[in-house]
Parts: structure tokens; sequence; C-alpha cells
């Protein structure tokens, strides 16, 4: 391994803060991490002092929406891979509800070249291809094609597939390629798109709400299918403690399932819906707080192996309308890790926990560049000022979705450096 | 007294009190429409926009006769005739209208929430003539007066609401209001047509409408709407009149002189017997001459604030 050029010093770790570390990089990949100072700095070598700092491997987002092509009004590939890297993400896989649906390697190969172009130093970008023709649930989409053109996963997330049978056909060929399928797990004539929870706050509202049940019901048969088949699922935004449930007994069986929830999940129930709130409009809907208690109590165990914000940005006027006419979807990656270190700080969630679910388990499910601090390993990297106190704001967010129901709430934690392969992703 | 409220969105932003003086208020105007000549000159010079984005003969002809009653100028707008069918948002349509500086925008819509939505972005008052499944506050207040000029008042009264609970406003708004005044409430629904956690209401609940109406003082029957069977949530009109049908016997289960009350339109023999619909039981009219003197009353208190205030 060459000599160092970059050295970033006394960074604490999230795992172990008390023991201040020095990480040595050469032409973007690591070179060493060693309890600070006992390794001198190579003459040359770009030095960033991180003291009070916490070094964190760069986050992967394996579920957000980059509205291009189609709708650009909402977001473009550049100002969401500016939110991305502000938000810690090195990684981040699109996915293909675009316009057009993100079908065929033409409109793969435009995701990635506007990436390319827009941000050279990162982060990466990882299309998703659709698993069915136009996202209709109808024919399989060409996943040799999409694969040949850098696609990462294929998902027909915004629209699920409820035929069990085609679905099954096409976790099979899927299987075949060696690319993972991400399922989005709702039963549309049970939850359709009602974006709040079937409880207390929708009938008080008179909302048609969305029963935990229609989200369970597809997942039991995701893992049916998983275990049946012997082929791997990824079950997409988790939200309440039934899914829960089955994934847990379905993985003590043998199936091969993984799962993400995301982190409006776990810091936001339905109450935020009060007043008919359209910011806290998403799909699946905010739930209970016994569903978050055992969302948290899942991502410990590894029950649920992944953090994913399911960005899902849209513009101010689309919100707002009366509750029933907004679409769904929260603004997430700005705040994804602000609001799950808080968790961390406040003991809902260990830090171990927070790294596996941002950073290993994505990387590993979907063969992602993964950083472990090894020797070797491409530098890819966050400084993470855990004291830093912001209030999220439309002017804080880069992202054109300015839709989040965290909107003047202060969070604690902030990013401020992100390096894919050694360089950081947050400089011009 | 100083009118502390600028819109009426929902009967929970009311205390007692405000329930009381809306009703005290509306025996005031009844008066008025007894007289010979029915026109006051209190609302002169104030205009009133009629916006229904649904389909309404009692709650907007009734929002109409009590501005006009009162000398207020009254401008209908319906859906249809609208920029809305152009594609125009809800915020642009409401903002147009308030730019014609009225005193006032009653609004009917379906979607839950729609009357506190323009309410946050218009300066004139808005009266909710009812919004999706959600409230329909001077239906409620009118029921209440209807049952008050009937018995002197609701305080320990037991008034039983029938039918399609999930997705009525009327209900929503009712169960409320007639608590806040010491009503106690029950619901009978078949299950399909209750809302999931209706539990959180805190009224007793039954499935069994002949265990149900016993004892009660009233019956308030609402309105089944045939897209109800046609989603599933029952097998035909014929079984559910069966089941929930209100009629001359089954009322006879009911406390000594109860009543009923339909907020309307009614289809008879769905909901409740067409002989007990004429029946001296019946307050389906009465609940409609209510309508113009509670309407009457909103309309005062609601436009007249600011000139109270000052």
């Amino acid at each position: 391994m060459s000599q160092a050029d970059l050295v970033v010093r006394s960074a604490a770790l999230a795992t172990d803060p008390q023991t201040p570390v020095d990480l040595f990089v050469a032409k973007g990949r690591v070179v060493a991490l060693v309890a600070s100072g006992t390794r001198p700095v190579p003459e040359g070598a770009k030095v960033v002092e991180a003291s009070g700092l916490i070094l964190l491997p760069g986050l992967s987002d394996v579920h957000v929406h980059l509205r291009e092509p189609g709708q650009e009004w909402k977001e473009t590939i550049a100002t969401g891979l500016s939110a991305a890297a502000k938000g810690g993400f090195v990684n981040v896989m699109c996915m293909a509800n675009t316009d057009p649906v993100n079908d065929q390697a033409c409109v793969t190969e435009t995701m990635l070249d506007k990436a390319a172009k827009s941000h050279p130093k990162g982060p990466r970008l990882f299309p998703v291809g659709a698993l069915t023709v136009g996202l209709d649930g109808k024919a399989l989409a060409p996943m040799e094609e999409l694969k040949a053109a850098g696609c990462k996963a294929f998902s027909n997330d915004g629209r699920p597939v409820a035929d069990s049978e085609l679905f099954r056909r096409a976790l099979e060929y899927a299987s075949d390629l060696g690319i993972p399928v991400i399922d989005h797990c709702e039963d549309p004539y049970l939850a359709p798109h009602a974006g709040v929870n079937e409880g207390v706050v929708s009938a008080r509202l008179g909302l048609r709400g969305a029963p935990t049940a229609g989200e369970a019901i597809q997942v039991a048969r995701d893992c049916l299918l998983s275990k049946y088949l012997g082929v791997p699922i990824h079950l997409a935004h988790v939200s309440c403690a039934q899914s829960v449930d089955i994934i847990r007994a379905a993985k003590a069986q043998g199936a091969p399932v993984t799962a993400e929830t995301a982190p409006h999940y776990l810091i936001l129930t339905e109450e935020a819906c009060e007043g008919y709130d359209t910011a806290a409009k998403v799909n699946p809907p905010l739930r209970t707080r016994t569903d978050q208690q055992a969302l948290l109590a899942a991502l410990e165990d590894g029950t649920i192996d992944v953090l994913a914000t399911d960005h899902a940005p849209h513009a101010a006027h689309e919100k707002e309308t009366p509750f029933d006419e907004a679409p769904n979807g929260i603004s997430g990656l700005e705040t994804a890790l602000s609001v799950t270190w808080e968790l961390v700080a406040r003991g809902e969630l260990s830090a171990k926990s927070l790294i596996s679910a941002w950073c290993t388990r994505p990387a590993e499910i979907f063969g992602l560049p993964q950083n472990r601090f090894q020797e070797g390993d491409p530098a890819d990297f966050i400084l993470f000022d855990p004291a830093a106190r912001w209030t999220v704001t439309p002017q804080s967010l880069l992202s054109k979705g300015k839709n989040t129901p965290l909107l003047g709430r202060e969070l604690t934690g902030q990013v401020r450096a992100a390096y894919v392969a050694g360089k950081n992703a947050l400089q011009a | 007294m100083t009118w502390p409220h600028k819109d009426l969105l929902d009967v929970t932003q009311l205390s007692r009190a405000d329930a009381t003086e809306i009703l005290r208020a509306a025996k005031s105007f009844q008066e008025i429409n007894s007289r010979p000549v029915k026109k006051v000159p209190i609302l002169k010079g104030k205009s009133v926009i009629l916006f229904f984005a649904e389909p309404s003969t009692r709650t907007k002809t009734s929002f109409d006769v009590a501005g006009k009653r009162l000398s207020a100028d009254t401008f209908s707008l319906a859906k249809s005739g609208s920029s809305l069918t152009k594609g125009e948002s809800l915020k642009d349509t409401v903002l147009t209208l308030q730019a014609m500086k009225p005193d006032a925008i009653v609004m009917r819509h379906n979607m839950s929430g729609a009357a506190k939505f323009i309410a946050e972005r218009l300066e004139c008052a808005v009266i909710n003539a009812g919004d999706g499944w959600h409230a329909h506050p001077t239906q409620a207040l009118l029921d209440a007066f209807t049952l008050t000029e009937r018995w002197g008042g609701v305080e320990g009264k037991t008034v039983l609401i029938l039918g399609d609970i999930a997705h009525s406003r009327v209900a929503r708004s009712n169960v409320h209001l007639l608590r806040l005044l010491g009503a106690s409430v029950r619901l009978c629904a078949p299950k399909t047509l209750l809302p999931h956690a209706v539990s959180s209401w805190g009224v007793p609940v039954s499935s069994d409408l002949d265990e149900a109406v016993r004892g009660v003082d009233a019956v308030m029957c609402l309105r089944l709407q045939l897209e109800r069977q046609q989603a599933g949530l029952l097998p035909d009109v014929r079984e559910y009149s069966r089941r929930f049908c209100m009629t001359l016997p089954r009322l006879a289960k009911a406390a000594k002189g109860a009543v009923v009350l339909h907020p309307g339109p009614i289809n008879r023999g769905w909901e409740i017997a067409s002989d007990l619909a004429d029946a001296s039981e019946s307050l389906i009219l009465d609940q409609v001459a209510s309508g113009v003197d509670v309407r009457m009353a909103l309309l005062h208190l609601y436009l007249t604030r600011k000139e109270r205030k000052e």
C-alpha cells in the first residue's frame, strides 16, 4: 500500500467515543485506522483535524426517489445527490418510478450519465430497475439489459405487484441474474395508498386509513415465497409490528429475506397527521408508538437489517391541498442521520445497530462498495458533529423537496464532511 | 357576547357556552321566520359565497334562505361551474373568491379537512357545510336545536345514531356536540359501516338495533349511500333494511315519547319506514325548519364578529 496522502486526525468512533483514532488514506483507499498519535503523518499528506467529530463509514441509502427523468420540478439527480451528500450518504439507490419508468437501458444510462456529470466526486448512484414493464405488474421488465446498464436491484416500488404468480416468476428470473428484488409490501385492495394509519386519528379526522394488515399480508406472502423458492427478497419500508413478527419468524425458518425501515417510522406516529398535515402523509403511513417500539427492537436484533430514507420529494404546491389529494412522501435524505443519531443519544438504538443499518448491511445485501476501515477498503467515510444543533427549514435543505414534518424542529448532529473514495463530496 | 371564532370548522372548536349561545341566538331568529315578511336588515351590505363542491339541497338552500332573510347578498358556486373542473387547485379557487371580498364563504367539499385547509388561507369567515367524512357542524347544531325545541334541552337524554357511521360527517359532529350538551350517545351499525377505531370515541356501540334502541329518547337515522353496497360493505339494501331500518314497532322499544331524526335526503324503506317518516314522532321537517334558524344565528355571529369586537 502506498504512502498516505490524507490523514484524518483525532476523530472518535461511534462505538468507542473515548478513544480517538487517526485514519490514513492513500489514493482513495484506506491504509489504516489506528489509535490517535501512534503513527506519524507522512510529509505532504493533507491533514484533516477531526477532534470532537465522529468518524463513520459512508452511509448507503438503498431507497430514494430522485424524480429524474420526468418530474424535475420535484427533484433532479443533481439536487438529490447534493442532498444525499449533505446527509452523509456515499451510495444512493434510486427507484424506478420515474417518467419514463426505468425499465430499459437507455433510462438507466441517462441517470448514470447525469450523476457522473453533476457529482464526479460522488455520491455514487446505483439505479434500481423496474421489475415489470412500465411498473404495470403485467410483464417482466428486461432485467438482464437493466443489469448490464448498471441497475443494482429490481423493484416495482410505488406500484406493488398484486399478482402473486407474476411476482414469483419475477423473483425466479431476477435470482438467475443474481440481482435482489425489493418489494413494496401493500395489498392494494386492503390499503389503497391512504397515507394515514387506520386507527384513532383516521377515525376522528374522517379519513380512510390503511390498516397494518394491508402491509403484513404482503410481507407474509413475500416471506413464504422467499422460503419456498430459496431466493432473496428485500422488504421495503416496513412500518408496523405485525410485519416485524412475520419477518422474525421467517428468518428463524431460514427464509433469505431482508428488510428496511425508514427514520420517520422511528420518530413519528400517526398523531403527526393531526390537523390534516400533508407533510406527514406517507405510504406506508406513520403508525403507533407500539409499532415504533417493535421497529426499534427489530433493528437492534437484526430482524430489520437496513435503514433507508424512502426520500420522496414533492413540490410545495403539490402538498398544499386537502389531505386526500396530497401525494404521499417525506423528503428525508438530509435529516436521516441526525434523527437516528438522536435515537442513539437517547439510548433507544445502539451505535452498533446504527452503523449496521446505515452502512454495513445495505452494502452487503446489494453489493455496494463498503468501508470497514480495513486496508484496501474504499475511503468512504463521514465526519459527523454530534454536538451541532440545527433547525430544519426550507432554506436549510438542498433537496428541492421541502416536504418534511420536521420543518421547524431543532435537530442534533450534522454531517461536516462526506468522503467518497478519499474525496469530500460536500466540497464543490 | 363577543364571538371568539373566525371560522366554524367543527363542533370540537366550540365550548358548551358557545354552543348554548348559538342555540339561544337561533331561538331569537325563529320568530323572524314566522313573520309574514321574513326579512330583517341585520346583514345588509354583507356578502356570502355559497361554494358547494358537492351536491346539496337542504344545506345550500337553508344557508341561502338564512342569508337572504338577514339581507345579506348570497352568491352560489358549484364545483361543476367552477375552474376546479379545469384543473385549478382548491387553494387558487378560494383565493380567487376571496379577492372578491366576501364576508364569508360557506363551503361543502368531498374531502375531509378541506374547510380547515381554506380557513387557514382566507381572511374571511369560513363556515363548514360538510367536509368529506369529517364534520358537519351546522347539521349537528340544528339537530341539537330541534331536540331542544322538543324537550327543552338535551341534558340527560339518550340519542341513538343509526346507520353508516364510518362515512358520516353528521355522526362525527353529533357524537361530540350531543355529549358536550350533556346527552348520552349510542351508535348502531353493521361492523362494515363503523370506523375500525370507533372504541376510541368512548360511546357504546352495537350491531343489534333491537337491543340498541331500548330506552333511547331519540333515534337519529343516517342516510345509506348505494355505493357502500357496490364497495362490498353490505350484501344488499334489502338485507340492510331488514336489520337496520327504523320502524314504528322498533321505536316502540324506545322510551315513551321517543322521536326520530334524519338529516336527509331520506331513502324511504331503507333507513326509515315510510309511515314513521310521516308520523308525529318524526322531526325530519322540524330539522329543516331549525336549519334556517340555526344558520341565521351562525351567519349573524360570524359576520358581525369584528363589529362586536370594535
